[in-house]
């Protein structure tokens, strides 16, 4: 095939210098993000209704049982409350953080956020549901419904949204979670007006919480996410295809519907279960997603680690905050996130930092 | 079209080859009629306007019939009696002073809902769209459910002073301005207006559920009761907000109707033909999200009205876009129906707002299919 | 800017111009499209806008019709500035058919061309007796009378253009201006609706288009007005202005041109570098 030279003015391939310097600049954003969270996770150790200094909190984490009253007490505090606060903070932040650029990348919505799913609502039915018919009062028993609800209305919207030609259409996938989101909110309410224990810990779960959750739960959620984590990476490729057209990539040799099914499953999982454990925390992942656009661009190669790690900073600085702001009790981290961001993310748009989609 | 004759065509033929043969009189449809006054004049859609005066006899049925159920039950004849001024003065007592309020807020803000639908999925030309941009129901929830939950003296100050509606129309329509003038920085962008929207909507609903986590167990089932769309305990002063907000707006979006019906024919057609349709868009725009906001005040977010009445009017009356007086009638029709059947049909009382979402929802499962299996 | 060739009077054309545009610059925020052009349409003719991808034709029909405000210059419509006047009264002497309209779905026919009244209607006067004669009219101009009561969307490309042309009819103004009124259209529906065109030209009507495929244009319009780059490059009758090194100026294209064996008019014959046997 003769190639014609169209001159000067010919497209030319970026310089591999240009590459170099995009690359090393968004490693060295990423390095400084993991460094921050470690600050962060060092400050959550040690701040809180009592504070700890540092050598407390290294003792905390490391020193062996001894008799002494105080130590012993810091040790309980470092270890059963604050370590797996940190840890269910910076797990759910990431998983978040993950789930919200995902949902963004494949519903091509810059405002879609984890909870288009129906995954809030369909959590929260299933724990009012489960108290008011099994009468639970720990965390624990109804977390596992709480993800089931989630995954479950996940599936549904999903369900719906990939029926005849709307299939995989990002506005029959809005139309559909919103619809399923706003009837299970409101069958919620039906049962929680009904059964006085279920609307109590309704109001509570709302609120969005790292605190009190055990390693019990934090395990097996943490396994959760980590299988999100896997499916989302390998899916990671295909998005940055589609967001050019699904013609385009098929083309290019893209599964639609197998990928779509993938990314939907990590979302759900991923969002699934955060909530499940945290109860809903909204607003971070549509606030991280953008965020993370704007310093890496709509590589979602690069765009979904900063957004995890975005989102595990975020949430744990609001928790910190949580404990400080009202000192000796807390802010729910839920609200602060939203109260925080917010203001935040609303100055950044003033500021047209973030262009549509 | 294959087999088409090459020759230059026009219009002599027609789209299956044969001929016309020029004025047959007798076989061309009929104009569209028209009602005729002197110079006034309007179009006359049969089919339209017996559809819509059904619709709002079936509305005022079950406006009576509800007026008619509760403790002390009255009969339809008497509910009718009592309304034309006739009754017996314990009915008109029973009527006026405790049912009325209700049935009233019940129709007037189905009205609104079904009018703002109409307007907004009209004017986005999207069903998904929602009147809801500018944060006002957030807003106006955080209001209601800080009156209903935090006492002592300023709130119930408030409350007795001007009715936790018109607070809560104050706390969204401030709202409402918040985002507007955050997100103006050198005109509006409605991208940026959008995200604002979403911002400060999540600020409230946080302020909301901090609140509803903090307050007494007692008061915590009447707000969420309330956020879920409720006429419960609705009194003259709440409703009187209500219906004047509706009328005032109703008559402006009457006044700019007619302006109205070329946009859906796309902006450049639209401006072709005479409408300013930046204006026009903006002042509807406007009265939408103003009367989604009077009906949040004065019956919480009730969901799905908005989404379903124009929808469904559209079908019933067959036109191909939403129509604005038939949607305000629909969304009367199902907000008073549905406020009659969490009354009677359900074991326990419960907020109209479940119903209409029990309803609403398996209707946007459906109009979702439809679409997608055609 | 390229060097305005001689302009040509237009043969059997009346030398009243309606409508013409003064000095007018026009862009889209910072970028500039159209600098200081001067062009004014001849009325009783079809005046046809060429141009390659990019030069502004579309804009500069866009401006003719106020749809975009000119960042300098006037727009002049029967010798007032279009600016000025109320929009409803430009509708009454302007149709303007844009690009790719769209109709809702479910729309009629006739209530479609009835929207094409608006112009002459208002809040109290909805449907008059003029409206409804005028609308039958209109449909028989274009020979749809008989697709009243059929949605829009159901039609051939070929007949909602048709549609489409006799809603601007409807408007009872005799200046039309079409944007690519054929670009979606297969050839032969194409044909279809510039012959329909030059039907309302013959009846009185002044009318301007935007046309991206060029034969069609040397043969519809009397007036061709070839822009290159947000101005004009030349303006005239198709045989005095194309010729093959304005094709060559204007489009970058190498091009034989000749005597259309079916008409009067040049036919244009591009050459690239397969298939072709140069004489």
């Amino acid at each position: 095939m003769t190639y014609v030279h169209m001159g000067t003015t010919a497209l030319e391939r970026p310089t591999s210098r240009g590459t170099t310097q995009a690359r090393r600049r968004r490693v060295v954003g990423l390095s400084t993000l993991v460094v921050l969270l470690v600050i962060a996770g060092a400050v959550s150790l040690a701040v809180g209704a009592r504070a700890l200094s540092p050598a407390d909190v290294w003792h905390g984490l490391f020193a062996a049982p001894d008799s002494d009253q105080r130590l012993t007490e810091i040790r309980l505090i470092v270890q059963t409350v604050r370590v797996p606060r940190t840890v269910l903070a910076i797990v759910a932040g990431i998983a978040l953080g993950v789930g919200g650029a995902l949902i963004q990348g494949y519903t091509r919505n810059p405002i879609a956020d984890t909870g288009l799913l129906g995954v809030n609502t369909g959590a929260s039915f299933a724990v009012v549901a489960a108290i008011a018919l099994f009468g639970f009062d720990d965390p624990f028993q109804y977390v596992w419904f709480a993800f089931l609800g989630a995954a479950a209305a996940g599936v549904v919207v999903f369900g719906l949204a990939s029926i005849g030609r709307g299939a995989g259409n990002p506005l029959t996938l809005a139309l559909a979670g919103q619809g399923v989101a706003v009837f299970l909110a409101a069958m919620t309410t039906a049962v929680a007006l009904g059964d006085k224990e279920s609307l109590n810990a309704l109001r509570f779960w709302n609120a969005g919480s790292v605190a009190g959750v055990g390693f019990d739960v934090i395990w097996p959620v943490t396994g959760f996410i980590v299988v999100g984590l896997v499916l989302a990476v390998t899916t990671l490729p295909a998005i940055n295809l589609l967001n050019l057209g699904d013609d385009v990539a098929r083309g290019l040799g893209v599964n639609i519907a197998l990928s779509r099914t993938v990314g939907i499953a990590a979302i759900t999982l991923l969002a699934g279960a955060a909530t499940a454990a945290c109860g809903p925390i909204a607003f971070l992942g549509l606030m991280v997603a953008h965020v993370a656009r704007y310093l890496t661009g709509p590589d979602y190669r690069w765009l979904v680690p900063y957004a995890g790690l975005l989102g595990a900073v975020i949430l744990l600085a609001c928790d910190i905050v949580g404990r400080l702001v009202v000192r000796p009790s807390e802010l729910d981290v839920g609200v602060l996130v939203a109260l925080l961001g917010a203001p935040f993310f609303a100055v950044l748009v003033w500021r047209g930092k973030f262009k549509s989609a | 079209m294959s087999g088409k004759d090459l020759r230059p065509s026009g219009p002599d033929i027609q789209p299956d080859g044969a001929e016309v043969r020029p004025n047959r009189q007798d076989t061309r449809p009929a104009m569209t009629p028209g009602v005729r006054l002197g110079t006034v004049s309007f179009v006359w859609r049969p089919w339209n306007v017996l559809i819509t005066v059904l619709l709002a006899a079936a509305a005022f049925l079950v406006f009576c019939l509800s007026i008619g159920i509760g403790d002390f039950p009255i009969g339809l004849d008497q509910v009718l009696a009592t309304l034309l001024g006739r009754g017996e003065q314990v009915d008109e007592f029973v009527i006026m002073d405790l049912r009325m309020p209700r049935a009233l807020a019940g129709l007037v803000v189905g009205i609104a809902l079904g009018v703002s639908g109409a307007i907004t999925q009209s004017v986005a030309r999207n069903p998904l769209a929602s009147p809801d941009i500018l944060g006002i129901t957030g807003g106006a929830s955080a209001v209601a459910v800080f009156l209903v939950t935090v006492s002592g003296g300023t709130a119930a100050a408030v409350v007795n002073a001007v009715g936790l509606s018109a607070a809560a129309l104050a706390g969204g329509l401030g709202t409402g301005l918040l985002v507007y003038f955050l997100a103006w920085r050198r005109g509006i962008d409605g991208f940026r207006l959008i995200l604002i929207g979403i911002s400060v909507s999540a600020v409230m609903e946080a302020i909301t559920t901090w609140l509803l986590a903090t307050a007494d167990i007692r008061d915590v089932a009447r707000a969420q009761a309330w956020l879920v769309g409720s006429l419960d305990g609705r009194s003259w002063d709440e409703v009187r907000v209500a219906i004047w907000g509706t009328l005032v707006l109703l008559v402006v979006v009457g006044g700019v109707s007619f302006q109205f019906k070329p946009l859906h024919l796309g902006d450049d057609v639209a401006a072709g033909l005479g409408v300013r349709y930046t204006r026009v868009r903006a002042v509807l725009l406007l009265c939408a999200v103003l009367l989604a906001g009077v009906a949040v005040s004065a019956a919480g977010p009730v969901p799905f009205v908005a989404l379903v009445a124009p929808q469904v009017a559209m079908r019933l009356v067959r036109c191909p876009t939403p129509p604005i007086v038939a949607s305000g009638v629909v969304g009367a029709l199902l907000l008073i129906g549905a406020d009659l059947v969490a009354r009677t049909a359900l074991p326990i009382g419960l907020p109209v707002g479940v119903v209409t979402a029990a309803i609403g929802g398996p209707f946007l499962v459906y109009l979702l299919v439809r679409a997608n299996l055609r | 800017m390229g060097a305005q060739h001689t302009v040509t009077e237009v043969a059997a054309a009346v030398d009243a111009t309606r409508l013409a545009a003064d000095g007018v610059s026009v862009g889209y925020g910072a970028r500039t499209v159209i600098e200081d052009l001067d062009v004014a349409i001849p009325s009783g003719v079809v005046t046809t806008i060429i141009g390659p991808n990019g030069c502004g034709k579309s804009t500069l029909l866009r401006t003719l019709s106020r749809l975009l405000k000119p960042t300098r210059g006037t727009v002049v419509l029967d010798g007032d500035d279009i600016g000025r006047l109320r929009t409803r009264d430009v509708a009454k002497k302007l149709g303007l058919l844009p690009q790719a309209p769209v109709a809702p779905e479910g729309l009629t026919v006739a209530d479609l061309v009835a929207r094409g009244r608006h112009p002459h209607q208002s809040w109290l006067r909805q449907w008059s007796s003029d409206d409804a004669a005028v609308v039958e009219r209109a449909l028989a101009m274009t020979g749809v009378s008989d697709l009243g009561d059929r949605p829009v969307d159901s039609l051939s490309g070929g007949q909602r253009q048709r549609v489409w042309i006799s809603m601007t009819l409807a408007q009872g103004t005799d200046l039309l201006l079409l944007d690519e009124p054929t670009t979606y259209l297969d050839l032969a529906h194409a044909i279809d609706v510039l012959d329909l065109v030059d039907d309302l030209h013959e009846s009185g009507c002044t009318v301007v288009m935007v046309l991206h495929d060029l034969n069609l244009a040397t043969r519809y319009s009397d007036n061709l007005v070839v822009m290159k780059e947000g101005s004009i490059l030349a303006q005239g009758h198709p045989r005095d202005v194309i010729t093959a090194e304005l094709l060559h100026e204007a489009f970058g294209l190498r091009a034989m041109v000749i005597d259309d064996p079916v008409g009067d008019r040049p036919l244009i014959v591009p050459i690239g570098r397969a298939h072709v046997q140069l004489p």
